[in-house]
């Protein structure tokens, strides 16, 4: 397997490690959240341990540790090992979903 | 026909042409009281308890290639008990008492062999944690013994005992653990099984489920609806998958895990070594080769192969404990696609679906739970009831917080 590092060029997979899925959002909490315990605790029970676990395309972050040290997020088959995109992650992930009020 | 010594010698004077077919191989029924996904060592010894323990024969198994051609055929082989954590220690131990009387239970050689297992500590705090685990092991029952560093060189003189970043201090040992066949294993189960009025159906792959009033009634499959009054999945890596048929979300992610055997050699190893601190164990099989591995890939993958840099790594620590085995050539290498949970541990349990059961996560250690896996799944279904040794394996322990963290990892699955 070999990643093609937007920084770095096609470098070999043994230079990054993995974190995983890019899809789970970690939700908003706040103080006032009190009033919603319930569904701030769904939001994070399913933010911290339920994956789709794609076979086929998925989103993930990679940290390319031995390049550039950059955060990545790349398109990758899981089927295939496949990666058809790798851009830089530049803050993507880190914008949290709001709990809804019910 | 029961195999004997008997049986033996006449197939033996026959030529060993004569020997019928170990089970039979049915057309799918319209309808089963039970139906298992998955036709592995899991899938296979629950409806073999189903059927001896619990009395219901009516019990399909399906699978959508030939049995034992996932992870069951693709694994290390290695039986133990060593574990640590309440919910693990008692279930991991039930499968070892299981595992003693396999032959005479399925009338099948499964060439259980409890050569022992050794684990190797590096340091004064490691032996700490591993005497902890001995006492846990021994209070419940368990056989294990903690070795100081001369009684492990006059067991295995031959390690690297003064690497010099982890050197050896001694081990932790498991007498009764050991190796089993694992081809066997599957072969084992199937036959008995079948024999108690288990259709094995091969080449049959489950594409979705039948629901009625929110219930599960049977699944659709490349070889037409099958109806059932309980459906149970044990398909391993694909656990994912079989569930988002139902719309099911789990707390599993699918990883590679590599193995790897070496040519054949005179025996060198006299049971299984585990040096985890060089992320390598290894054993020998009957054959003479050395069946070893290391971690997980460390990427969620569906490939059934691995890359390159963690045979790297873990041709590096079998080098960095028994250097002699350098000029040793690799005969083969592969991969099996492991349901790695978000703590490590498995999940036997109903689903929120009625009539439609879980048994999963199994990460890389579900081999040497075949039997306990078996017996407590076909527990759950036949009774609707949790059995004692699976009472912490439930669906929703994540959610209340009662994780068994073996590894202290927490829910990274890549890291247990």
């Amino acid at each position: 397997m070999r990643i093609p590092c937007p920084f770095c060029g096609e470098r070999e997979s043994g230079e990054f490690s993995y974190l995983g899925d890019a899809a789970p959002r970690r939700p908003s909490y706040s103080a006032e959240a009190a009033e919603i315990a319930a569904p701030v605790a769904d939001a994070f029970y399913e933010y911290v341990y339920l994956r789709d676990n794609r076979a086929g395309e998925m989103r993930e972050y990679w940290y390319h540790g031995g390049g550039c040290r950059a955060w990545l997020i790349a398109s990758r088959d899981t089927l295939t090992h496949e990666f058809r995109t790798v851009e830089p992650a530049a803050g993507a992930g880190a914008r949290p979903t709001s709990v809804e009020r019910p | 026909m029961r195999y004997s010594i008997l049986s033996l010698a006449r197939g033996a004077l026959a030529g060993h042409r004569n020997w019928p077919r170990a089970w039979r191989d049915p057309s799918p029924k319209r309808r089963y009281d039970v139906v298992v996904i998955g036709g592995g060592g899991h899938g296979l010894a629950t409806a073999f308890y189903l059927a001896r323990e619990f009395g219901i024969r009516n019990v399909a198994v399906l699978e959508k290639g030939w049995i034992g051609s996932g992870n069951a055929g693709r694994n290390t082989t290695i039986i133990r008990s060593n574990y640590l954590l309440p919910g693990n220690i008692g279930f991991y131990e039930l499968s070892m008492k299981l595992w003693e009387r396999i032959e005479q239970d399925l009338n099948y050689n499964a060439m259980v062999s409890q050569r022992g297992v050794i684990n190797l500590y590096h340091s004064d705090g490691q032996r700490d944690a591993f005497a902890r685990r001995g006492n846990a092991m021994r209070i419940n029952g368990i056989d294990a013994e903690l070795l100081d560093l001369a009684a492990l060189r006059k067991m295995l003189p031959f390690l690297n005992y003064d690497h010099a970043r982890f050197p050896v201090m001694g081990g932790l040992l498991q007498r009764r653990g050991g190796t089993a066949r694992h081809d066997a294993v599957v072969w084992g189960y199937a036959r008995a099984a079948d024999r108690l009025g288990v259709d094995i159906i091969q080449n049959c792959e489950v594409t979705g489920f039948v629901r009625e009033n929110g219930r599960i009634t049977g699944v659709e499959t490349t070889r037409g609806e099958i109806g059932a009054a309980k459906v149970g999945m044990a398909v391993a890596g694909n656990s994912s998958r079989v569930a988002a048929m139902a719309g099911m979300k789990l707390p599993i992610e699918s990883h590679v895990l590599q193995a790897f055997v070496s040519e054949a050699i005179k025996p060198l190893l006299p049971g299984v070594l585990t040096f985890g601190a060089g992320h390598f164990y290894v054993s020998q099989s009957d054959k003479g080769g050395l069946v070893f591995g290391g971690d997980i890939d460390g990427y969620n993958s569906y490939a059934q192969r691995g890359n390159m840099p963690v045979m790297e790594d873990v041709c590096e620590g079998g080098m960095a404990i028994m250097p002699m085995i350098g000029r040793v050539r690799l005969l083969r290498q592969w991969g099996g696609i492991m349901d790695m949970s978000m703590d490590g541990s498995p999940i036997i349990d109903r689903t929120p679906l009625d009539g439609l059961y879980l048994n999963a996560g199994w990460c890389y250690g579900g081999f040497k739970a075949t039997p306990a896996s078996g017996l407590v799944f076909a527990h759950l279904m036949a009774r609707d009831e949790t059995h004692p040794e699976a009472r912490r394996f439930r669906l929703d322990r994540f959610r209340r917080g009662a994780m068994i963290d073996e590894k202290g990892q927490g829910a990274q699955p890549n890291l247990h």
